[in-house]
């Protein structure tokens, strides 16, 4: 922690701006490849740094409030750090340094062009999330939130073909639908009957509006967030699968859908508060929607040919469990739910990277196409196997720990059902994760296709073995997340 | 010179400087002229709107004491409104002289003479305390403006400036009427005057049918749905200088006069009583928002697009209006101030696409993205303020607007005005895609980028939009400050 202390601090502001100064600079720098790229490592590692500055301040409780803009009396833009931002902001990050060489190697092995526009978006996002990580009211994350849809838009659309403006179009309508027609309208309730919208730790709703209203507002939340992907409003993260493989691991892995369940966590601890969670009219509604959401995704994931369009449905129903833990309404859930958010990243970057490796390899990208690939590319198999273990919650892994703890804290909570369906979705999980490693090992090469190591270029798998090893990592070090979960309810 | 002899000259200077640039020669000078002019005006009602805040100015023509001559008469609300339609219309100048260039290639003296007229006409219906005196200045701009769209370089700008005239003579006949019904009843024609003589009168069949008169006249003006048949084609083939000052200001001040005759010459507690007025504002506010959006949604010529979506934000302030709030006044004062920065830039953007590709059909903005990529941005992030997307002008106005509905219980109106927003998305996300996520077809010309001079002001109004989502000391503050005023105690009120 003492080389922590010697980094600089510089504010809150500055980790929010650095992406977006880091875009500027790469957007620039577009017509100069060697230059540009250089700037996507200065860029992300230079965040990573800003964010571990704030490590120290922050433990020594000297991070306070910056208020960056007043826009009406009361209604500012502000930003501040609390332990879940924290836990956001490091797992961004630290996943952005992975994925630039990841990126950097992918797109330019992959022929893309336009490559300026690009990586300045992919900064952008990165940015927005760090503003979504910090923001101290709801303003702030709308903002943020809004920032983040529309930065993304392009890099889905990336390839200009008309099946990627469909998809494109897809996910934009669906993420700005949700938002303004749900969001927002209840981000103006909660302003009009509380005269606030600060994220305070327990909550600002209770006593201010009835159980029936905050439960509609519940409702309009929950579905507003459309980043969490709860069904119906899901669609946008398979329609966005037509990105390029760095766009889908990164951002609609991370950056994006994490975002999504880092706004519902934060909801729920600092908008509604676990206590009143407990007593709101229909939160038990959100709960099972997203409980169903689990389930029925991971069915429809099971049906799923396409290797990335698995892993897809496989982020909405892991993203269910995210916001079940949040609407159980139970500590220990919540922390699961806060420790799920690292867990899952970590483990379902690596999916992504390896279902990337595999369609620069070989042009495969249908799971009944990866017979034998084992023998062909045993890194990345190898490392996708521990990113599916991950995802399933298996040990030595760090999911087995954001699962137990949801799983406790359902049982805690006395949700028998809910408790049940973690138990089946988890079985489901196995069903349609381990088949792709099984026929990579198992089976032979087939016919007319040779032996031989063959794998992807190193840049693009050095990243995909470091996020598999820090998955593992997780399994030894979860006291890290869990320490600062618990710090959110002191 | 205190303020109160100063605050007239906001209309006189340009009246008279319109009969200076008529006889002007050239194309540079009457420019020139017409511009110092409008700043003039500009300068003086931005001097005129604190001390209008504070109290209520009047101004006595000719020294005959009101009644019985003509009084100018300013408070927060009408200063706010003279502040914005003179100040947008400087704006529109400095956008003018490049693109009025091309389109009026003769003498322009005329041209401008006739803008000044149109800009004298609508700063004295805002300031003016005289009923009679709205109708005459009504008239003026309105002859002006017919007079300006036909100079547009389609022909089709004659049938759409024929069109308007006849439509807008209606709704200047039915106002007149209105008035002469006020005048016939109450014996005067000063607006404070009368609204203190009606209530004797409120119960006559004259004095409702005044009422009804005067609102559907000014409704026409207004665009109000279903009057608004005039204004796409007016807007889609008028000079583009004139759409980008008309889409700013004319609707504005229509709606600043038909707030005046409700609140403060009627009353609420009359205008609203005898005639089902909320419902029926709210209904044809709710109408035009859903059809100008949903029109606006398919049009191919972009400035029938944007004209459709005036329609529907002229909605947005009539909804306001109809909550019969102060939250819902406020609103719609702010979007009035808010939308004539939001259209005045989106207008400015396409006319420069215009400019530049003498067409603005959707399908020839095809990859224009990357051949355009300044006025193209423009157009976008002044996109993303007609949808109203926080940081930007029209966030605050949605942001008022909806917390006015929540304030009065009004939920399905929320539901609706965030639907239409996304309709906004849609016609706004068309023009994006097809500049920047389509390939340019071969057979479209090739374009470079427009000239400065009509790209500095776009950008001007498009950092106006952003700096007024960001700083709203000044519009919410004199939002609220006319609000009150129309509420309150109105022209009765006391005066220096």
């Amino acid at each position: 922690m003492n080389l922590l202390a010697l980094l600089p601090n510089i504010g809150l502001i500055g980790v929010v701006l650095l992406p977006f100064l880091g875009a500027v600079a790469i957007a620039l720098a577009a017509a100069r490849p060697g230059l540009r790229n250089a700037l996507c490592w200065v860029s992300s590692v230079a965040f990573l740094l800003a964010v571990l500055g704030q490590v120290a301040p922050f433990l020594d409780g000297e991070s306070s409030r910056q208020v960056v803009w007043q826009l009406l009396p009361e209604l500012t833009i502000a930003f501040r750090l609390e332990p879940l931002g924290l836990i956001f902001l490091l797992l961004s990050s630290s996943l952005w340094l992975l994925a630039t060489p990841y990126a950097i190697g992918y797109m330019a092995h992959g022929g893309y062009t336009n490559l300026g526009r690009f990586f300045a978006c992919y900064a952008i996002a990165l940015g927005a999330a760090a503003g979504i990580a910090v923001s101290d009211n709801l303003l702030t994350m709308f903002v943020f939130y809004e920032i983040l849809s529309v930065s993304t838009y392009p890099l889905v659309a990336h390839t200009g073909t008309s099946k990627a403006r469909r998809g494109a179009r897809a996910y934009i309508a669906l993420l700005l639908l949700t938002s303004i027609c749900f969001w927002l309208p209840a981000m103006i309730w909660v302003w009009a009957s509380t005269g606030s919208l600060d994220f305070v730790a327990g909550g600002i709703l209770q006593g201010q509006v009835s159980t029936t209203a905050a439960g509609w507002m519940l409702v309009l939340f929950m579905f507003g967030t459309g980043k969490a992907a709860l069904m119906p409003f899901h669609r946008w993260l398979p329609a966005a699968m037509v990105a390029p493989t760095p766009v889908s691991a990164l951002l609609h892995a991370v950056a994006v859908v994490k975002a999504g369940v880092f706004v519902v966590l934060k909801l729920a601890l600092y908008v509604f508060g676990i206590d009143f969670l407990r007593e709101i009219a229909f939160s038990d509604f959100v709960l099972y929607v997203a409980a169903f959401t689990m389930l029925t995704a991971s069915l429809i994931a099971m049906n799923q040919d396409n290797l990335k369009a698995r892993l897809a449905y496989s982020t909405v129903s892991q993203l269910s469990y995210i916001v079940v833990g949040a609407m159980l309404a139970s500590q220990l859930a919540a922390i699961g739910a806060g420790m799920h958010m690292v867990m899952h990243g970590y483990g379902k970057i690596t999916l992504f990277f390896c279902a990337g490796a595999i369609y620069l390899a070989s042009k495969k990208t249908l799971v009944s196409e990866l017979d034998g690939l084992g023998r062909r590319m045993p890194f990345t198999m190898g490392a996708f196997l521990l990113g599916a273990l991950c995802v399933i919650g298996i040990p030595p892994l760090g999911g087995l720990w954001s699962k137990w703890h949801l799983v406790t804290g359902a049982f805690d909570a006395g949700h028998g059902l809910i408790l049940a369906a973690f138990l089946i979705s988890t079985l489901l999980n196995i069903a349609y994760l381990l088949p792709p490693v099984l026929r990579a090992f198992l089976k032979p090469l087939p016919a007319g296709e040779s032996g031989g190591i063959k794998e992807a270029p190193w840049i693009c798998v050095v990243p995909l073995t470091l996020t598999a090893a820090g998955a593992v990592m997780l399994f030894f070090f979860a006291g890290l997340p869990f320490g600062l979960m618990e710090a959110v309810f002191e | 010179m205190n303020i109160v002899d100063l605050m007239p000259f906001s209309v006189l200077v340009p009246l008279i400087a319109s009969a200076i640039v008529a006889l002007l020669p050239g194309r540079t000078l009457p420019w020139a002229v017409t511009f110092l002019a409008a700043l003039i005006s500009a300068i003086i009602a931005a001097l005129t709107l604190p001390a209008a805040t504070e109290v209520t100015l009047s101004y006595p023509f000719g020294n005959w004491p009101p009644p019985i001559g003509i009084e100018y008469r300013v408070d927060a609300a009408n200063a706010f409104v003279a502040l914005l339609v003179s100040s947008m219309a400087s704006l529109a100048l400095l956008w003018a002289r490049t693109s009025v260039n091309r389109e009026v290639p003769r003498r322009q003296g005329p041209f401008y003479a006739l803008f000044l007229l149109a800009l004298a006409g609508l700063l004295g219906i805002t300031m003016t305390g005289d009923a009679f005196n709205v109708f005459v200045f009504l008239e003026i701009s309105s002859l002006a403006t017919y007079a300006l769209v036909a100079y547009g370089s389609d022909r089709r700008a004659l049938l759409a400036a024929f069109r308007y005239l006849i439509m807008g003579t209606i709704g200047a006949t039915f106002l007149l009427i209105g008035i002469a019904f006020l005048y016939m009843m109450t014996g005067t024609l000063n607006m404070a005057d009368m609204a203190e003589r009606l209530p004797e009168v409120r119960d006559t069949r004259a004095v409702r049918a005044a009422l009804a008169f005067i609102i559907v006249g000014l409704g026409l003006k207004l665009a109000l749905l279903p009057l608004h048949l005039w204004l796409p084609n007016a807007y889609a083939y008028a000079p583009n200088f004139v759409t980008v000052f008309l889409a700013g200001t004319a609707t504005k001040v229509a709606l600043y006069v038909m707030l005046r005759f409700i609140f403060t010459v009627f009353a609420p507690d009359y205008s609203f009583v005898v005639l089902p007025l909320a419902t029926v504002l709210m209904v044809l506010a709710v109408a035009g928002m859903f059809a100008g959006s949903w029109v606006a949604m398919f049009q191919v010529h972009l400035k029938r697009m944007l004209a459709y979506s005036s329609v529907a934000q002229v909605g947005y302030m009539v909804l306001g209006v109809s909550l019969v709030t102060t939250a819902g006044l406020t609103a719609a004062f702010l979007h009035l101030f808010n939308h004539a920065l939001i259209k005045t830039a989106l207008f400015m953007a396409i006319g420069t696409v215009m400019y530049q590709t003498n067409s603005i059909k959707i399908d020839d903005l095809r990859g224009l993205g990357r051949q355009m990529p300044w006025t193209m941005t423009a157009f976008a992030l002044a996109g993303l303020s007609i949808i109203g997307v926080p940081t930007t002008a029209g966030f605050i106005s949605k942001w008022y607007l909806i917390l006015a509905a929540i304030d009065v219980q009004a939920w399905w109106l929320v539901g609706l005005i965030v639907l239409t927003s996304m309709m906004a998305v849609v016609y706004i996300w068309r023009v994006v895609e097809a500049a920047w996520m389509t390939k340019r077809p071969a057979d479209l010309p090739t374009v470079r980028e427009a000239p400065l001079s009509l790209l500095l002001p776009t950008w001007l109004l498009v950092a106006l939009n952003f700096y007024f989502g960001l700083d709203t000391r000044l519009t919410v503050g004199a939002a609220s400050a006319a609000a009150d005023v129309m509420l309150g105690a109105g022209l009765g009120g006391a005066a220096p």
